[in-house]
């Protein structure tokens, strides 16, 4: 693994000094030639590679107003230049987020604009090599298209729609990312993103029927491909796999059950993250994308639930109606699509669901605001529904709750450091160093509120800090899913758990509460 | 000197109209195939109206990311839109009341543009990070504005100008009827710097006028999933998937 250090917590978390090529490189792996051409790339560096990345560039230039507004209104005003995790993790100016898109904005004023053309040197425009390639690789990757610094721009410039066309770029001259083309190719062939075959879901999902039954004495059912369900639940596949994010599944089981709602996960859309995003590639993101709607048809579902991830909540809630819409087939008495969040907070909020918060009373709860649900995508009815909702159904699973600062949560929230195709074991020295900022928030609310866990409601944000913590001194198990608190804490009728509760004859209630 | 000022202001009118309506007619064409709002965002299109214009007028967002830059930026935009406010008045006849009111403190407002300029540079040369991005340009710009200021509060409170003669010349303007213009030499830089101003913001970083309007990031509503959001080159790909219908 690369030699590197883990940062130290700052006494004083202040804006950090650059310090100049801090980070420059190769970036993450580059993909192999296999893994491009099912995604529609060439896998190779072409012959005529500087009219095919000016080609392309226009052409996106032409089809994403995003992209052609934020080349021309950037004024360099500073704003954003101390916003980005990975500048203040690593101190490379070229993190910050207006260096970032001018790495792509100097080439655009060369190429597509008058200044560029005639006087370069005075715009600060350049002329495109193989090594400004090479550099856009490098950078590029060191974006987790996380829209901080979009929040602070004054022109509302998101660096990571730059960083997305830059990817799709690259990868139109051979330079895509191994990783997530990798992934990618997974979902197409597998149906999800650990490669993990449709047998071996059914027999994970039989396992936790039989566990359930054994802890709790009531049926939960697990359905993988059951034709006629109420709802298709769409999760990340790690949620069949690991720690924690399968207590997270065991939660939506049982809330599912409680509400009578019989719901079933499809084999072949066994992956509710769309990594497409990642790659900035519209026709891949429409490709994952119609993968949802095909199981939907098949299975004959009347709801379409997403489990916990960001990304994938990012690409649902905004992209799933235009890129694989219309969903008339669906019962439209409920949003399409809808988190499984707001189908709990739903219960909660008409006391369908019994909670013992006393469950959880080993833990002090804080919760990390995932970028892409905080910051590109909403729940509920009203804005700011998507920090309600999440911290209200904490509340309703613990007693001890406490928010970290104002300046690291909600839309100011800091990326977990490893969200937009950077989870990757190669990219390990940015994640680390990424992670600070959220790091530092945990520590002081561990030292300041007696916080002993964090809860997050993204795959790639349990992922990341399971590996983050450790690094910087804290239990790797500390980081929970919101809906493992909802699984610890709800009391299903007729399972064990009611029977022991009003078993006990004094203060049958003293501790729940509808 | 007087024609050469007259063509030379025509040529400015023309190049930043028709440079400004081509850039503004390039970014509404440009189809925003996705929702991209960054949330909480409006709910409604009076919401974003209103997101719209408080950080166009108020800049919210800047204000959130670093006071020092936006009480310099907002000084400096602020006072600059009295200034322009101040400068109608070369341009019409009967100066109506509210125009004659607002010079009372109006002509004040060159002053905190300057100061407002003054801190921006000075913010630009001295934080490192902000010095890293700046491009030869972006400190000429804020020299230029200072030097227009500059001769501007020259005329009005140092070395007068004839400006009964400015508006003559001003006034003939719009009507093609070139009058002369008084050749001081503060007034000569003034509008030299004005002209070339005008010429070159449909080419630079002024474009962030428009662009604040266009960003897809603030001027979209929040309602994927109640209103199904399509652009035309998307709906195309659309209509060639043969996409799997319910049986």
């Amino acid at each position: 693994m690369a030699d590197f250090e883990t940062p130290k917590f700052r006494e004083y978390p202040t804006v950090p000094l650059i310090k100049q090529d801090a980070m420059t490189g190769g970036g993450p792996f580059v993909s192999r030639a296999e893994f491009d051409t099912d995604l529609g790339y060439p896998g190779e560096l072409p012959e005529d590679w500087k009219e095919k990345t000016l080609e392309k560039m226009g052409d996106l230039l032409g089809r994403y107003r995003s992209l052609q507004v934020f080349m021309d209104s950037c004024i360099k005003c500073g704003a954003c230049t101390d916003k980005c995790h990975y500048f203040i993790g690593t101190q490379d100016p070229k993190n910050m987020p207006v260096a970032r898109q001018d790495l792509m904005r100097k080439v655009y004023r060369r190429y597509f604009t008058f200044a560029g053309k005639y006087f370069p040197k005075l715009v600060g425009a350049v002329d495109l090599t193989e090594d400004v390639l090479d550099e856009w690789y490098n950078y590029y990757h060191q974006c987790s298209q996380c829209r901080r610094c979009a929040v602070f721009c004054p022109m509302g410039i998101d660096t990571a729609e730059i960083t997305m066309a830059a990817r799709e770029i690259l990868a139109n001259v051979g330079k895509a990312q191994k990783y997530s083309n990798q992934i990618i190719q997974k979902v197409y062939k597998i149906g999800n993103n650990l490669g993990l075959p449709g047998k071996a879901l059914k027999g994970i999902l039989e396992d936790l029927e039989e566990e359930m039954e054994d802890e709790c004495g009531v049926p939960v059912k697990f359905n993988m491909d059951e034709v006629g369900c109420e709802a298709l639940l769409m999760t990340p596949s790690a949620d069949f796999f690991a720690e924690p994010h399968i207590d997270g599944l065991i939660g939506y089981g049982k809330v599912l059950h409680e509400l009578g709602i019989t719901w079933t996960v499809s084999s072949k859309a066994s992956e509710a993250a769309n990594f497409g995003l990642f790659i900035g590639s519209y026709d891949n993101i429409q490709r994952v994308s119609m993968r949802i709607r095909e199981a939907a048809i098949e299975l004959k579902v009347k709801r379409i639930i997403f489990g916990e991830c960001g990304h994938a909540w990012r690409v649902a809630y905004n992209f799933l109606n235009t890129l694989a819409g219309p969903f008339d087939f669906l019962d439209q008495n409920y949003p399409i699509p809808q988190h499984i969040l707001e189908v709990t907070y739903g219960a909660l909020q008409e006391g369908k669901l019994r909670m013992n918060k006393a469950e959880n009373d080993h833990m002090t709860m804080t919760f990390h605001d995932s970028c892409n649900i905080a910051r590109a995508s909403r729940m509920g009815d009203t804005p700011g529904g998507q920090f309600d909702i999440p911290r209200a159904v904490i509340e309703a699973s613990c007693n001890n709750y406490v928010d970290m600062d104002a300046d690291t949560i909600k839309d100011a929230t800091f990326c977990c450091g490893g969200g937009g195709g950077l989870l990757t074991d190669d990219l390990m020295e940015l994640r680390v160093k990424g992670a600070l900022p959220r790091m530092e928030a945990y520590k002081q609310v561990t030292e300041e509120s007696g916080v002993t866990n964090i809860a997050a409601i993204c795959a790639i944000c349990k992922s990341q800090f399971t590996k983050m913590l450790p690094y910087y001194g804290f239990e790797m198990d500390a980081i929970v899913s919101i809906h493992q608190l909802v699984s610890e804490a709800i009391v299903m009728t007729g399972s064990m758990q009611e029977k022991e509760l009003d078993g006990v004859e004094e203060e049958p209630e003293a501790e729940s509460e509808d | 000197m007087s024609a050469f000022y007259a063509l030379l202001f025509t040529v400015a009118f023309l190049v930043l109209i028709i440079g400004l309506t081509k850039k503004i007619i390039q970014y509404s064409r440009v189809p925003a195939p996705l929702k991209i709002p960054v949330t909480p965002a409006p709910l409604t299109k009076g919401g974003v109206a209103i997101r719209l214009a408080k950080e166009a007028i108020l800049f919210t967002a800047l204000f959130r990311s670093n006071k020092w830059t936006w009480l310099f930026g907002w000084m400096f935009h602020m006072s600059l839109f009295i200034v322009l406010l101040n400068h109608l008045r070369f341009f019409i006849k009967d100066v109506p009341l509210p125009l004659v009111l607002l010079q009372n403190v109006g002509e004040y407002a060159a002053f905190t543009m300057f100061i407002g300029l003054t801190g921006l540079l000075v913010r630009r040369i001295f934080v490192a990070r902000v010095k890293y991005i700046s491009s030869p340009s972006d400190y000429l710009w804020l020299i230029l504005l200072m030097i227009i200021g500059l001769t501007g509060i020259v005329m009005r409170f140092i070395s007068h100008t004839d400006i009964i003669a400015v508006k003559e010349f001003s006034l003939g303007l719009l009507i093609f009827d070139w009058q002369a213009l008084p050749t001081d030499f503060p007034l000569m830089v003034h509008l030299f710097l004005v002209a070339i101003l005008m010429i070159l913001l449909p080419f630079s970083k002024l474009l962030h006028i428009p662009g604040l309007f266009f960003a897809p990031t603030r001027n979209q509503v929040d309602n994927p999933r109640e209103k199904r959001h399509i652009a035309p080159w998307a709906a195309e790909l659309d209509a060639e998937k043969n996409k799997v219908q319910p049986k």
